[in-house]
């Protein structure tokens, strides 16, 4: 039933195409029933396997003379992600409610895109899992360069190319260890048991964490994502940032870190006082967290603070990967969650609410704006994701962040340190772009009296809602999401990662 | 003195007669009794004949399929030939197909003609593995495409891209012809198997060296290697549509599974190594080279091109880089993976040829300029071009994905470990990520560029259409279900036993 989410998603983005040509009104209504659908079909399976562990959907032979099979499976780390995607699609397209130029093929590549998400998360084939992972590109870079602002052709090749190099390098490795395991099978749990030589582990795994991990937004891949997250339109900047980029950080987890755990562990020597692949990502993340929060901090765009938040925001998910502790990795999870709800949001406000009525997006210009009174609404919701973002407790940001600062504090005592730095740094660059972009004091009384700005329509009401809900139904109790995804993790898939370097 | 049974010739050679009676009666109406009538109709008919010439020919080998080897490999039948035959005359069904509102020339019945004939000398050209008649049949080939490559009588170009293309053409016939009279001077025998039997040997004869790399030389030619490549951005381009499709298209699988054989068959043996850093000398290691050029050059110079078929040109210089890959594992696997690969890069090429040709005909020519807009203007055919591309790109599920994929992993798994060819792997994909880029220019003309307003929106000839959405299907489906093509070219290739 679970396959239903990426077929329909697929049968709604054709039946979008099929409709007569300018039929607006329809296609929202069809994109978002499709999308309600696809939703409601991922909340019926995580309500009815509340157990997290790993079940199969579909399993069918595909390319059967070299072992590649159709099988969709889902334990609770695929199901909590899965749940983000229904969320995401749902807002995302309430928050496009008011796009008019070629609607139909808008909705058309967004669900597309949706569609291959859903795929990425539910395969258990790597090949399968390699071809959602692909089909994810194309419409992306439509959707930037077709309906973006800023810059948008531009962010969508940078987007592209980044994303391409990406699973270029995931493809080298991918096909390393399938013919290395004999050319027989793609199935992600019998590549997982193989026995790679450590040699090739330490090999393989940088090769394809990074691969991955652009995805992700590590330091100093991230580049794609600021530009990119900026070009896009609304509905896309949040899937980018909500759904996108927990692509990378899901396969980090679900590809590289199982196929090969001993990668995982020490050289035996040190290099640049560096003691193994996992020493230098952790780093590499804390960086992340603390530069991400530092340029946002100065950006005169209101985007690109988002945009450079979720940078730093990923560096936690990734941070909590390489603490390799069950606290730190069920935080890394919940934390995938947690900001995809809180970059949708984000991203919502900025790139709807606030930019589609002013039409620009400079600190400079909006102050004067006077927004909190003009559009209270937004301004509230801010200051809402604004704090939850932050990590104040009842939101899911606070707990997602408070077990990986555990977790770091046992792996790596050290960056612990620097992440309360970045977490510092993060209240203050919120703070700023609050205080900037809403309540800025009027400099002058004789400011040219503003055109009124359009209110706040029911759909992103009704978006905003949704996903504040998300994110305090986690906070309050993170026990409906650490539920599925803690047995998930002690799942047979994970033994080598258990056995190897697991503290 | 062997007796020659002529019966069982003429039996195993019976569906190249047949596209060749084919296309003997299609130029005899054509010139006897349609004279006087519209070009358009005169095509229709003479694409008819012939295309119902290549599908009774692709009947009798499905019919009759014989197993036979006449002469040491003069003629050969076997299921591995059949499959390759097969997809050539489809593909020349295609190209007749999009011939059909050609406008360029009013010598309806001797283009039909030269396109049977040469499609007749790609039948004869994998149906053989000794030398002669290798050579004959390839020059076959080449002679009617030298021609056709110039059909456009009104273009200058065309000309200017035919004496190119001759010129380099008669030139890479000599070094083959060279390499092969030196096989011969060292093995005593034109038959491939014999030759790989007389010139094994410890060590590596320099007149073998010079053979190796003579024979490289021309049939590189033939499948748009660098550095012989030249004469293939002109082709592309000036040459009439279904000219350049049938070079781009049936010449490049055939060329390129003659090129396999005679490099496998021919000089076993002799391969060394193109393992990092320990080069072995032989075969191999050439091929390499020119895989790497290939793949290099293809892929930078696309980036720079303002027209689509030239664009095209180059990214058939790519992909040839990639293809090489194939034979430079040489194993059974490889051959099927570089068959797979082949057959669906000429779909996909073919198509988008055939896309070309409508909005050329609409808008005078293939300036990436031209296609502006195109996704509001004619979106079906948007989205096919979409889907050429695409697969040209290697983006998943198309069939380009999983070409790539499979021979990949072939070439990987062609050595005893998997890291020894892996810098041409390594070098393929990342050659990949700039196919991308030029590919997406195309996409980004078609998708996100506003149309220019002062054209005339774009009217696709309905058989044009039907033509460019079942080859868009055919990659869709191939490449989501490759076992459809794969198991047969898999079990052909394993009952051939190359």
């Amino acid at each position: 039933m679970l396959a239903w989410t990426i077929y329909i998603s697929f049968l709604g983005a054709a039946g979008l195409l099929l409709l007569p040509k300018g039929s607006t009104i329809a296609a929202r209504i069809l994109a978002l029933l499709t999308a309600v659908a696809g939703f409601a079909i991922a909340l019926a399976a995580f309500i009815q396997h509340r157990s997290g562990e790993l079940f199969t959907i579909t399993r069918i032979p595909w390319v059967a003379s070299l072992g590649i099979e159709y099988r969709l499976a889902a334990d609770g780390i695929s199901l909590t992600l899965v749940l983000l995607t229904g969320i995401i699609a749902i807002t995302g397209i309430l928050f496009s409610w008011n796009i008019q130029e070629r609607t139909k093929e808008f909705f058309a590549f967004y669900l597309l895109l949706i569609g291959a998400v859903y795929g990425v998360f539910l395969s258990y084939d790597l090949f399968l899992l390699f071809v959602f992972y692909e089909i994810v590109i194309i419409p992306k870079y439509f959707l930037i360069a077709i309906w973006g602002s800023t810059r948008r052709e531009y962010g969508a090749m940078k987007l592209a190319i980044y994303s391409f190099a990406g699973s270029a390098m995931v493809l080298v490795g991918l096909i390393a260890a399938y013919v290395e395991a004999g050319a027989r099978t793609t199935s992600l749990s019998d590549l997982a048991q193989y026995p790679f030589s450590p040699h090739f582990q330490m090999a393989a795994f940088p090769l394809v964490f990074v691969g991955f991990a652009i995805l992700a937004g590590m330091w100093p891949f991230h580049t794609w994502a600021p530009t990119g997250h900026v070009a896009a339109p609304t509905a896309a900047s949040m899937l980018l940032a909500g759904v996108v980029m927990k692509l990378g950080a899901y396969g980090c987890l679900r590809v590289a870190m199982t196929l090969f755990p001993l990668g995982l562990g020490p050289w035996g020597a040190h290099h640049l006082g560096f003691g193994s692949w996992r020493d230098v990502f952790a780093v590499l993340a804390v960086i992340g967290i603390v530069y991400g929060a530092s340029v946002a901090l100065v950006q005169k765009d209101f985007k690109f603070v988002i945009g450079y938040s979720s940078v730093s925001h990923m560096g936690f998910i990734l941070l909590g990967l390489m603490t390799l502790n069950q606290i730190g990795l069920s935080g890394a999870v919940l934390q995938m969650y947690s900001h995809g709800i809180l970059a949708g949001l984000l991203f919502a406000v900025v790139g709807r609410m606030v930019y589609n009525r002013t039409h620009t997006r400079e600190f400079a210009a909006l102050g004067p704006m006077n927004l909190s009174k003009a559009v209270p609404f937004a301004a509230v919701t801010f200051v809402i994701a604004g704090m939850a973002a932050m990590g104040l407790p009842g939101f899911s940001g606070f707990v997602a962040e408070l077990m990986i600062v555990i977790g770091v504090w046992r792996s790596y005592p050290l960056l612990a340190i620097f992440v309360g730095i970045g977490i510092v740094v993060g209240v203050v660059y919120v703070w700023r772009a609050m205080q900037k972009a809403f309540f800025a004091e009027r400099r002058t009384e004789s400011a040219p009296p503003h055109e009124p700005l359009p209110p706040i329509s029911f759909p992103e009401r009704l978006g905003a809602i949704i996903l504040i809900a998300a994110s305090v139904m986690v906070g309050i109790y993170p026990q409906v999401l650490l539920n599925v995804i803690v047995p998930a993790l002690n799942s047979p898939l994970f033994a080598g990662l258990r056995q190897g370097s697991w503290q | 003195m062997i007796p020659i049974d002529y019966a069982q010739l003429f039996q195993l050679a019976s569906p190249e007669v047949i596209v060749v009676a084919a296309a003997l009666i299609a130029m005899a109406i054509d010139l006897i009794v349609l004279r006087k009538r519209p070009t358009c109709i005169r095509f229709a008919v003479a694409a008819t004949i012939a295309a119902i010439g290549c599908a009774a020919a692709i009947l009798r080998i499905l019919l009759v399929p014989d197993v036979a080897n006449i002469l040491d490999g003069t003629l050969i039948a076997n299921p591995l030939v059949h499959l390759v035959q097969i997809a050539l005359l489809s593909l020349t069904i295609f190209t007749l197909v999009l011939s059909v509102n050609s406008t360029f020339t009013q010598h309806v019945g001797e283009f039909v003609l030269l396109i049977l004939v040469a499609t007749a000398g790609t039948m004869f050209l994998v149906a053989s593995q000794d030398l002669l008649v290798i050579f004959i049949s390839l020059e076959l080939l080449s002679l009617s495409l030298y021609t056709l490559a110039a059909f456009n009588k009104r273009s200058l170009q065309s000309w200017e891209a035919a004496i190119k293309y001759y010129l380099f053409g008669g030139m890479s016939a000599a070094f083959l012809l060279f390499g092969f009279s030196l096989l011969y001077g060292l093995s005593n025998s034109t038959s491939l198997t014999h030759i790989a039997g007389a010139i094994h040997g410890p060590s590596l004869n320099p007149l073998l060296v010079i053979a190796i790399v003579t024979t490289t030389i021309g049939l590189g030619f033939k499948v748009a290697a660098a550095p012989f490549h030249f004469w293939a951005p002109d082709v592309y381009q000036e040459a009439p549509a279904p000219s350049a499709a049938f070079i781009a298209s049936a010449s490049k699988v055939a060329s390129f599974f003659i090129f396999f054989q005679i490099m496998a068959l021919g000089f076993a043996g002799s391969e060394g190594s193109a393992a990092l850093p320990h080069l072995v000398r032989g075969w191999v290691p050439v091929i390499a080279l020119a895989a790497t050029l290939s793949m290099l050059l293809g892929n930078l110079v696309a980036i720079r091109q303002t027209s689509l078929r030239r664009l095209l040109a180059y990214s058939a210089i790519a992909h040839a880089g990639y293809m090489l890959l194939g034979i430079v594992a040489h194993t059974q696997q490889s051959l099927a993976a570089l068959l797979y690969y082949v057959i669906t890069y000429a779909l996909a090429t073919l198509g988008a040829f055939a896309v070309i040709a409508v909005v050329e005909d609409q808008r005078g020519s293939d300036q990436l300029a031209h296609f502006d807009g195109l996704s509001r203007q004619a979106p079906v055919l948007s989205v096919c071009l979409a889907i050429f591309i695409l697969s040209l790109a290697g983006i998943p599920p198309l069939a380009g994905f999983f070409g790539k994929f499979y021979l990949f992993a072939t070439v990987l798994a062609s050595t005893p470990r998997p890291v020894e060819l892996l810098w041409l792997v390594a070098l393929a994909v990342a050659m990949s990520i700039v196919s991308l880029y030029y590919y997406l220019r195309v996409l980004k003309r078609v998708y996100v560029a506003a149309p220019s307003t002062d054209v005339e929106p774009i009217q696709s000839p309905a058989l044009s259409q039907f033509l460019v959405i079942l080859l868009a299907a055919a990659v869709l489906l191939f490449g989501c279900a490759p076992q459809l093509l794969l198991h047969w070219i898999q079990a052909a290739v394993q009952s051939s036993g190359l």
